[in-house]
């Protein structure tokens, strides 16, 4: 060995061994897992029969794509993610923008607009339920005595406004990152720009347009995508306020492979189901790569 | 414009929505206290009262003398530490790899912890339910630290990958001269000077694992069981017990959300890589 070799091998190795321990867990709980859900996805496992697993290929897959209320849920998917994550980043960049104008108090708004960002699903989901009941719900008082409802409206309990509601309660739960993230992003940009601007004879509006919005174009591209990613992967929210229903109103599909897996023990097709969830995601993440690196 | 016009501007064009946006923010959260110490009489009578003729503790008093909930709220501490320092313990070696070293596949490996939070909890709970299962760990602290440690271990080494990238690495390389080894230098130069990132991240972890629900629902129950099970299980009776939920609630919510409110700022500084200013 010549001299210095061992100081070489020791610079090669020292970051894979700071890496090893989380590289291990990593592996041992995620990479497995995600293994071993393939593997189930094409065998037919039920709960009670734990001894037989025989191999049956694609036949759970099928069975998930002849069946509608895969359709339903895929379709009350793409309405839960397109409306939580557009309103959420709607009203959060509007926070934003108003939090990074000057006034007295605000230090404080911008420390307190994140509270509901702090609380567990299972309390958000339970103060959102509370608030929209039927009898007792308060958003239900104040609607009729405004006069904007005419009755008071049992917006969980029916399917027509069960989605709704939901809805509305993650949007509660998501504005408060767009609005912390989009005020990073807004204060990064220089305000020479917005000077150079005012001096080009540009106007509010075409400030925005050529200084804040390409600007801020980078974060609100990780912003969106990291939400959409986890709204379209949440699931307890939905489980604890309507459990998917009424009926299957509110059913999207990581809550029905859920469902299929744990209440229904079919592990097979509740694993297929979440193999076709992790497909769709990742053609989705694929494409919006793709698209920016484009750009 | 004059002064007065400007300040009628900004307060109906910027501090009105402002105060807007954050009733709507906070108003919820209010609900849910306010609830909390109101009778079973003002609760359960319909049309609600927006507010509250008496004020009892009642609530608090019962949940706490008649129910689990003190075990529980111990166990989700225990299981929210434990997450906590495991988390730091995988978290801060691999984000100084990232930061300090250039290695074949530095990149691909960041970007592939990335992905862990990419896959549906539903695609790994159930292999992880049976992995579980089989070791025999369902139902004990360990099941459901490993896993929210696991679960929130990308963002804990992106964030303090990011902290770490601020310290000047000339610093340890000074106290490598004088004859420190590589951990020496970790731990008396970095680990100092990282602290305030260290910390954030830690509460961010201690959070996260104090408010998750999936995880303590699949693999947890009857021995250890979490606040955040425990609350939706008095959910599961015929009759709600609105006062109970909530006054519940507000105990689970108030030590993240204090906590939550001290670090924000760091976090999302870590998070968009700059300064983020008051």
């Amino acid at each position: 060995m010549r001299p210095g070799q061992h100081i070489i091998t020791a610079q090669v190795a020292t970051p894979w061994l700071m890496l090893a321990p989380a590289l291990i867990v990593a592996g041992v709980l995620v990479l497995l897992p995600v293994a071993d859900t393939l593997w189930l996805s094409l065998h037919q496992v039920i709960l009670y029969r734990p001894r037989s697993r025989p191999f049956v290929g694609l036949v759970n897959y099928a069975a998930a794509l002849a069946d509608p209320v895969f359709w339903n849920s895929l379709w009350h998917s793409l309405i839960w993610v397109v409306c939580a994550v557009s309103l959420q980043f709607a009203l959060g960049l509007t926070t934003a923008l108003l939090l990074n104008r000057s006034f007295a108090w605000r230090g404080l708004a911008r420390t307190l607009v994140v509270v509901p960002w702090a609380l567990p699903s299972v309390i958000i989901g339970l103060i959102w339920t509370w608030m929209l009941d039927f009898n007792l719900g308060v958003l239900n008082q104040i609607g009729v005595r405004l006069g904007i409802l005419s009755a008071s409206v049992p917006w969980l309990a029916q399917p027509s406004t069960a989605m709704a509601g939901v809805i509305l309660a993650i949007v509660w739960q998501g504005f408060p990152f767009f609005a912390v993230t989009l005020l990073a992003g807004l204060q990064a940009i220089p305000a020479e720009l917005y000077e150079a601007a005012s001096i080009d004879g540009a106007g509010g509006v075409a400030k925005f347009r050529y200084v804040t919005l390409p600007g801020l174009a980078s974060v609100m591209a990780t912003a969106l995508l990291l939400r959409m990613i986890w709204v379209a992967n949440s699931l307890d929210l939905i489980l604890v306020m309507t459990g998917g229903g009424p009926g299957t109103a509110t059913q999207t599909l990581p809550l029905h492979a859920f469902l299929t897996a744990w209440s229904g023990g079919d592990y097979g097709s509740g694993s297929a189901l979440a193999v076709l969830l992790t497909l769709l995601l990742l053609g989705v993440v694929v494409a919006y790569l793709w698209r920016s690196r484009e750009q | 414009m004059t002064r007065p016009a400007r300040a009628l501007v900004r307060l109906l064009g910027t501090e009105l929505p402002v105060a807007l946006i954050l009733a709507f923010a906070l108003l919820p959260w209010v609900w849910m206290m306010l609830s909390s110490v109101r009778p079973d009489a003002e609760l359960t009578h319909s049309p609600i009262t927006l507010w509250p003729h008496t004020l009892t503790l009642a609530h608090h008093i019962e949940l706490l003398r008649r129910t689990s909930f003190l075990q529980n709220m111990r166990d989700s501490l225990i299981v929210a530490s434990g997450a906590l320092s495991l988390g730091l313990i995988l978290a801060f070696p691999a984000a100084y790899a990232f930061s300090r070293f250039r290695f074949r596949g530095r990149t691909v490996l960041r970007t592939q912890f990335l992905l862990i939070n990419m896959f549906p909890v539903v695609m790994l709970i159930l292999p992880l339910f049976i992995l579980m299962r089989e070791l025999g760990l369902l139902d004990t602290y360990f099941a459901l630290i490993a896993g929210h440690a696991t679960f929130t271990l990308p963002f804990a080494i992106w964030l303090l990958t990011s902290y770490i990238d601020g310290i000047p690495p000339e610093l340890d390389q000074a106290a490598m001269i004088d004859g420190a080894t590589r951990l020496q230098a970790l731990r008396m130069v970095v680990l100092p000077l990282a602290m305030p990132g260290v910390v954030a991240v830690g509460i961010y972890l201690f959070i996260a694992s104090w408010n998750e629900y999936l995880f303590a629902l699949m693999f947890t129950g009857r021995n250890v069981r979490t606040v955040t099970v425990a609350l939706q299980l008095f959910i599961g009776e015929n009759q709600i017990q609105w006062g109970l939920l909530m006054a519940g609630g507000t105990l689970v919510a108030l030590p993240a959300t204090i906590l939550f409110l001290f670090v924000q700022k760091r976090l999302v500084g870590g998070l968009t890589g700059g300064a983020v200013k008051g």
